[in-house]
């Protein structure tokens, strides 16, 4: 007899078995994530503990907060009334009544839509450069809003900003005659020095001319009553997009095979960032009058606003260099062997790939760039800080610490999130890699 | 035939400095050094006018000038009378003291937090990561002004030490209060110094017996086990050399001095002749402490008096302020002709052998609350709020930057080296310490440096906390009694500078002998 002792072979697949309960669904990622083995399960309840006894604090100060009191004993009584003796809850009050000067400053309340427009017109100026899908017409705001928002938020005559916009328009059409009457090198001489000219002696005459002739003007605020997020918005935007060209050509410089202009950037890089900035705003406010001519005397926030400038620029180039240290040699043999010239090169081979590297490192320049500007406090200037150190000193509000301190931080924290949130998307949209 | 023919000599014209390239470089370089020169050159020229129609003129003179103003925050002898030149050094060593003390903390707290960050625990990763975007996204001055409100604010007044709702911390040895931290400090007895060198001595026998463990186990393929050894090498001769200096210390004795109208021949006596000693305590010196100590262990009720060093405590022991200070016995004789130097007529100075308590190598002096009035603290090192709020918000909020670094330092190891070292079979903890952070250290130590040297300029921010570093003696109260702007901001920058430069110079080095040999 054959095939008797022939052991049973399953002859179909077995079904597929649901996984053990414990390790799908809510429960499982509760023991994957929180208590896969002993000291992360410690871990796990010593996290929530801390998170519980922070939040049972926070939220109830925060939301049981009262938001219209006079003062901070007023406050005090309608906190013990409401939630009984010894509560603790926060006196958003200082907030509610302060909230335009910490916002403005001293400017004049009846102008506070100049500096709204001139936020507006920022956002609409910036649209085009951060994002793709905004009309590319759009350009022409960005082009304009440099002009404008200055004489928004200064006031004055019409004529000046026009005329400082003039000066490109007339920088433009020199080079155009000269390099057509002799050549295309002596134009790029001839624009720029035609344009710094005209900056330097004649647009002032031209603007006083034609302002005596059209009086067109906005109501003129000095700078002293700059204040508060508006004065570090101002700064912040300012050093950013002046910053990063300034940093482009540093970082050019020192990777240049010119050995002086080389030696000159790495030590003005070198020296700048080898201070910290609280000397250089000790150098705008008392030492840079040295410096220029006798009775020069120029804007206080205009000489922060060189300062911090120059600040982000240093390290804005070594950001941009490592940009540059970071491509592949190939890429620039690749540039020469199409033939193109220095500036071609770097303008549609070079530059594009380096600053796509070194997206994180700008965008965490401008983030530190942007904290920076509460510096200034320090030579009093009346920024958020400052402004909250002046609220302190009322009799009013003598003694609050945490509503003030919390408010600036958290707007400060809303811009600088934003902006490290805004780079990581770029990140990824302009990623090319697998 | 062939001829060859030279390409036509080109002779130079002139028209080639701006079209050649060879000669355009050197062109555009002459160009932009005489812009420089000019422009320096007329800045100068600027600054000379400037200080003849001011009246000033450009000396660091001032330096040598009595600076008339007082630092309570201070490592070195430092007084009013002390010169401009002391208070600019007084700064930098407590800029120096709070970057190295903000660079320690900094770093244990930030590796932890980029440990915690990368976690498998969703939730303590997830907290990880609240704590690195809140601190790094809000300017670290706002976190400066807030600890130090917070220091001021919230902890106990010294009215509430003296009503009794406030106590010392940690039994009994640390005071926390409004007027600053004070905690216990190390006072080395005439020979404790000597410990120093020993514990040295000992970290470089840890160093040699781990050399002889590694060069056993590429003999052997065994490595011994070190655990022993080394706890050997670091406690023992600590121990011997606590216990034989202290022998020595005890030998020699210590002595109190006293002064009084009579000659007086023990502290019993002198307890029974006056109804209530008070005693001179010397701060940072041994012998006070162990005075204390004897004083206490008597039993005698004595009244407490601190003063700053040594010689104050003789001066104040002279002109009758206080009745009793201790002394060594070698020093005791110097001591006697001193006071009785400086001892109206009539006073008789007598020094007297107590049966001490056996001295110590090292002393700890604690803190007090003394309570006559309002309440007082006492004796220790005296950490002020300025310094706390300082030190804290900067190592917090640099944590913040130096816990991606680490993270990020990890996360750059290819889980390939992980994943051979398991196949090799270390253990974790042996996988991250000899395959993973040495890979992991080369990236994230150019930026953990370059995160100290920006701590230490943050530093300067000192200025709004009123801790006196280089910034607030140098650039603010010198500049401002002298009204030398340039040369005070000059050389504030110049510090700064020297700074910034030692440091990257030296982590150039380092970098270049920690890069990957290539070919």
């Amino acid at each position: 007899m054959a095939n008797t002792e022939i052991s049973f072979v399953r002859t179909e697949m077995l079904q597929e078995q649901a996984p053990p309960a414990l390790n799908v669904g809510l429960v499982g990622w509760v023991r994957g994530n929180l208590f896969p083995d002993v000291l992360s399960g410690i871990l796990t309840v010593v996290a929530l503990y801390l998170i519980y006894s922070l939040l049972s604090g926070l939220l109830p100060w925060v939301f049981g907060g009262v938001w219209n009191a006079g003062s901070l004993s007023e406050c005090r009584e309608i906190i013990a009334a409401a939630h009984g003796e010894g509560a603790e809850a926060a006196c958003w009050a200082v907030i509610h009544e302060r909230f335009w000067q910490l916002m403005y400053g001293f400017y004049p309340d009846h102008l506070y839509w100049r500096p709204n427009l001139a936020l507006v017109l920022l956002f609409a100026a910036i649209a085009p450069v951060l994002f793709e899908g905004a009309p590319r017409k759009m350009f022409w705001i960005t082009a304009a809003s440099p002009f404008i928002i200055p004489w928004l938020l200064w006031g004055g005559t019409v004529w000046v900003p026009i005329m400082a916009a003039m000066g490109f328009v007339i920088g433009y059409f020199v080079y155009k005659l000269v390099a057509q009457v002799s050549s295309n090198l002596l134009g790029l001489i001839a624009g720029p020095l035609a344009l710094v000219i005209w900056w330097l002696f004649l647009s002032s005459y031209a603007s006083s001319g034609l302002a005596s002739v059209i009086p067109l003007e906005l109501e003129p605020v000095a700078s002293r009553k700059f204040g508060g997020f508006m004065l570090a918005i101002l700064l912040g935007v300012t050093g950013i997009s002046m910053s990063f060209p300034i940093g482009i050509v540093l970082a050019l410089g020192r990777q240049s095979n010119l050995v002086i202009i080389k030696a000159l950037c790495v030590g003005f890089i070198e020296f700048i960032r080898g201070v910290p900035l609280i000397t250089l705003l000790f150098v705008a406010q008392v030492m840079l009058s040295y410096f220029l001519p006798a009775g020069t005397d120029f804007d206080i926030i205009l000489r922060v606003m060189i300062m911090i400038t120059l600040f982000a620029s240093a390290y804005m180039a070594e950001v941009i260099r490592g940009g540059l240290a970071a491509l592949p040699t190939g890429q620039y043999e690749g540039a020469d062997s199409l033939g193109l010239d220095y500036w071609q090169a770097q303008r549609l081979i070079i530059m594009p790939q380096a600053l796509k590297i070194s997206i994180p490192g700008i965008v965490s320049t401008f983030i530190g760039l942007f904290k920076d500007t509460t510096l200034v406090s320090i030579i009093s200037l009346s920024d958020p800080i400052g402004w909250v150190k002046f609220i302190q000193a009322n009799a009013e509000w003598n003694g609050i610490v945490w509503e003030l301190y919390g408010f600036v931080a958290f707007v400060f924290f809303l811009f600088c999130f934003g902006m490290s949130r805004y780079s990581m998307y770029l990140e990824r949209k302009l990623k090319t890699g697998h | 035939m062939t001829t060859l023919t030279d390409p036509p000599q080109e002779s130079f014209r002139l028209s080639m400095l701006l079209y050649d390239s060879r000669y355009r470089s050197m062109t555009i370089q002459v160009i932009v050094m005489i812009l420089f020169m000019l422009g320096a050159a007329w800045l100068i020229n600027n600054v000379i006018i400037n200080f003849a129609d001011a009246g000033k003129t450009f000396s660091f003179g001032f330096l040598g000038q009595s600076a008339d103003y007082d630092i309570s925050q201070r490592l070195i002898e430092y007084s009013s009378v002390s010169t401009h030149g002391r208070a600019a050094v007084v700064g930098v060593l407590n800029t120096l003291l709070v970057a190295v003390m903000g660079c320690i903390a900094a770093t244990v707290i930030g590796v932890f937090v980029g440990i915690l960050r990368l976690s498998n625990n969703w939730i303590v990763s997830r907290l990880a990561a609240v704590y690195v975007e809140s601190l790094r996204n809000v300017p670290v001055l706002l976190w400066i002004v807030l600890t130090m409100a917070i220091v001021a604010e919230a902890l106990p007044t010294p009215i509430m030490f003296r009503g009794g709702e406030a106590t010392m911390s940690l039994f009994d040895t640390v005071v926390v209060s409004n007027r600053g931290i004070f905690i216990p400090r190390l006072v080395p007895s005439s020979y404790g110094l000597l410990l120093i060198p020993v514990i040295i001595a000992s970290l470089f026998g840890l160093r040699l017996l781990g050399k002889r463990a590694n060069r056993i186990q590429e003999k052997t393929g065994n490595r011994p086990s070190t655990l022993l050894a080394s706890i050997g090498i670091v406690v023992v001769p600590a121990v011997v050399v606590f216990f034989g200096l202290s022998a020595i210390s005890s030998n020699n004795q210590q002595v109190f001095v006293t002064s009084g109208v009579g000659e007086i021949g023990s502290v019993s006596d002198l307890a029974e002749s006056e109804k209530r000693i008070s005693y001179c305590h010397a701060s940072g010196s041994a012998a006070s402490l162990n005075g204390l100590r004897h004083l206490e262990e008597l039993g005698i009720t004595f009244k407490r008096k601190n003063y700053f060093n040594i010689s104050a405590a003789e001066t104040a022991l002279a002109t009758g302020k206080c009745g009793l200070m201790a002394t060594s016995q070698s020093g005791s004789e110097q001591v006697v002709q001193r006071v009785s130097s400086q001892v109206k007529d009539g006073v008789i100075v007598s020094s007297f052998a107590g049966e001490f308590t056996e001295g110590r190598a090292m002393e700890i002096e604690f803190p007090v609350v003394t309570q006559k009035g309002i309440a007082k603290f006492e004796g220790g090192t005296h950490l002020r709020n300025s310094l706390i709020a300082l030190w804290l918000a900067l190592s917090l909020y640099t944590a913040a930057f130096i816990a991606e670094i680490v993270r990020a330092g990890i996360l750059a190891v290819s889980h390939g080296q992980t994943e051979a070292a398991n196949a090799l079979g270390l253990r974790s903890g042996k996988t991250l310490r000899l395959v993973v952070l040495p890979q992991a250290m080369r990236v994230i130590f150019p930026p953990l440096i370059s995160q100290y040297l920006n701590l230490t300029k943050n530093s300067s921010l000192a200025i709004a906390v009123g801790y006196m570093d280089v910034t607030g003696t140098l650039g603010g109260i010198t500049l401002n009694q002298t009204g030398r702007e340039m040369e005070t901001l000059l050389l504030l920058m110049a510090v700064y500078l020297v700074i910034s430069l030692t440091v990257s110079t030296a982590m150039n080095a380092y970098n270049e002998r920690t890069k990957l040999k290539e070919r």
